[in-house]
């Protein structure tokens, strides 16, 4: 206590008081707080637990005739299903992957023994839109597979972006074949 | 005011004397569009549009809460609930009409006032808090307009909010989860719509707020005037009332007019079709557009693709869509930049020969950034965007600041009095020869 005498009162000799680290605690203990006020108001924008909860959906693919495809929702999103033609398998085998933005091969993109079962988002990985080209009469693209209409993505009878601005090809979901016919997507 | 002659507020009645000593809000109002507020006398109509934003910004509110007294904001019922309103609810077709439109005309308002303000410049100093409020206010109407054309729930309000909630999507790492944050969902639904109705509300409200901070800054140097040349003496400005109320009053009218020919008869005219079209998560309209408003900024976007040879150090750090959402972004942001790229002293353009013809070009390359963001894009047309867009950015980031520094600008006029007072002889003299110099 001898020491205090000789400085402003409360502080140590290098000039701290004990107020000042009081006001640090204070303010940090403020800051503290607010953070806490800002997580909830932030936080509940993000899904919430009903928006949460996905269920995976089953799709009898028994009924798709080459060439044909469907279109399912799931995640309130469209999934393309389609059963290729000989054709555009052996078309999507003939690009060499050196030609593509994201590499992959037909064989990457579907299960093993369902090499003619495509299955995959109606997700342009660009903005967001449906491409066109799983329903009959829609314009396919440069490439035979998809034309996304909002800014001219062109993906190829495997899906995978060929030109335009889209990053990646149209991502394939998980999922599972339960039969020959049934697909389990989710 | 700053200037000396502005005439103090002086109240006529007991009643006045009570208030102004309590609280000095006539005194405020007398100073900030009575007869307190000085402004140059060479306004010409360009000068109306900052008044007229202001009328649209209030019917924009006016109509826009009637209209919340009949609209559901659900995934079920909002389309409907806007058939509602344009059969059922008593002049509701006409309110409907009345905002959307509204909508278009705020924006063709203030189109007009920011290529006023980049003509004369407007933006120079010391008004450059002005300009980056106002651009502030334009960012803010650009996302109220873009949530409100999502509430009615049709195609085209779907899919525009799938694609600009997509923007975000474009940033590595925080970009996907962003989205899906801003959405509360995987792609836009129930969620999305509600809190999309909470902050259309809310925006106009901040807008209104900025425009007050924007008068605020202006009316400390006064108002920019078509010479650019400074306000220096009594006579070179009009008290605002009742000169320019009644210029603005009468301007408004007119203008008005157009609007509700419009609002009357062309209803439809600058919306989208598909929009009435109920909203299908599984289909996007083969002939999607954005509104007319967000073109050129929708041609920048679009401008970018792979094909296009710029020089990536690394593909995967700056992709075709990460670029195209950035340079769309900078678009407007480069405008905040606007006072410290254009160094040259003069602010009007109409002393500035070589900045006119550049201005020009630059109004020309926005309409057709316009013309290409709505057009399908073909080769041509995306080549096109792409020389648009290069020349967007070349004019601030190269040709402005070349520019204000190698032009010979024209001689000023001595004064804003003697530029309206005098003849075109002698506002053209050499500097130090005209009549009133000597």
């Amino acid at each position: 206590m001898a020491e205090d005498t000789k400085t402003v009162e409360g502080s140590t000799e290098d000039g701290v008081r004990r107020r000042d680290f009081l006001n640090i605690a204070a303010v940090s203990f403020a800051g503290v707080g607010a953070g806490a006020v800002v997580i909830p108001l932030l936080s509940q924008m993000a899904p919430d637990a009903d928006v949460r909860a996905l269920a995976s959906i089953e799709v009898d693919v028994s009924s798709l005739q080459p060439g044909q495809g469907i279109v399912a929702s799931w995640r309130k999103q469209p999934v393309f299903i389609r059963k290729l033609t000989h054709a555009e398998m052996a078309e999507a085998d003939q690009v060499p992957l050196d030609a593509l933005r994201d590499p992959a091969t037909l064989a990457d993109r579907t299960k093993e023994g369902h090499r003619d079962m495509l299955i995959q988002l109606g997700v342009c990985t660009h903005l967001g839109c449906v491409p066109l080209g799983i329903k009959p009469g829609e314009s396919k693209g440069d490439y035979d597979g998809y034309f996304c209409p909002c800014h001219g993505s062109h993906y190829d009878s495997a899906g995978r972006i060929r030109k335009g601005p889209a990053p990646t090809n149209l991502a394939v979901p998980d999922y599972v074949f339960n039969s020959d016919t049934v697909v389990t997507i989710g | 005011m700053s200037f000396a002659w502005a005439k103090p507020y002086e109240p006529k009645t007991a009643l006045g004397h009570w208030v102004d000593e309590r609280l000095p809000l006539p005194r405020m109002i007398y100073g900030a569009v009575g007869g307190g507020y000085p402004v140059p006398r060479n306004l010409n109509y360009a000068w109306n549009f900052g008044v007229l934003a202001g009328v649209f910004l209030m019917i924009q509110i006016v109509t826009g809460i009637v209209l919340a007294m009949h609209y559901y904001s659900s995934v079920g019922g909002a389309f409907a609930s806007v058939e509602h309103i344009m059969r059922d609810v008593n002049y509701g077709w006409m309110l409907r009409y009345a905002h959307a439109n509204g909508a278009s005309f705020f924006f063709i308002v203030v189109y007009i006032h920011i290529f006023r303000g980049l003509f004369y410049g407007s933006y120079k100093a010391p008004r450059e808090l002005v300009w980056m409020l106002g651009l502030v206010v334009y960012l803010l109407m650009m996302a109220t307009a873009f949530m409100g054309y999502v509430l009615p729930w049709g195609q085209m309000s779907y899919w525009g909010a799938q694609v600009i909630t997509g923007f975000f999507s474009a940033f590595p790492l925080v970009g996907d989860p962003l989205r899906i944050w801003l959405l509360g969902g995987y792609a836009p639904d129930q969620a999305a719509l509600t809190r999309f109705f909470s902050l259309h509300y809310l925006l106009p409200f901040v807008i209104a707020a900025v425009v007050i901070l924007k008068t605020w800054a202006l009316h400390i140097p006064g108002s920019s005037n078509p010479t650019g040349v400074d306000v220096k003496a009594e006579k070179d400005t009009l008290p605002f009332h009742p000169f320019y109320t009644a210029k603005d009053g009468w301007f408004v009218l007119a203008f008005l007019m157009a609007y509700f020919a419009v609002v009357f008869f062309l209803p439809n005219a600058l919306g989208h079709a598909d929009n009435y079209i109920e909203a299908n998560p599984l289909a996007t309209p083969a002939h999607i557009v954005p509104e007319w408003y967000f073109l050129p900024f929708y041609g920048i976007l679009k401008a970018f693709t792979v094909d296009l040879s710029i020089p990536f150090t690394d593909i995967v750090i700056a992709p075709a869509k990460l670029l195209g959402v950035i340079s769309m972004f900078a678009s407007i942001l480069i405008l905040f930049l606007l006072p410290w790229l254009d160094r040259s002293p003069v602010r009007s353009g109409h002393y500035r020969p070589l900045f006119k013809r550049f201005y020009w070009l630059l109004v020309i390359d926005v309409l057709v950034l316009g013309w290409a963001g709505g057009a399908v894009p073909t080769a041509p047309v995306v080549a096109t965007m792409q020389l648009a867009t290069i020349y967007y950015f070349a004019h601030f980031l190269i040709i402005l600041p070349i520019i204000s520094k190698i032009e010979r600008p024209l001689p000023l006029p001595q004064s804003i009095s003697s530029s309206v007072l005098h003849g075109e002889a002698e506002e053209s003299a050499p500097y130090g020869l005209a009549k009133s110099n000597a």
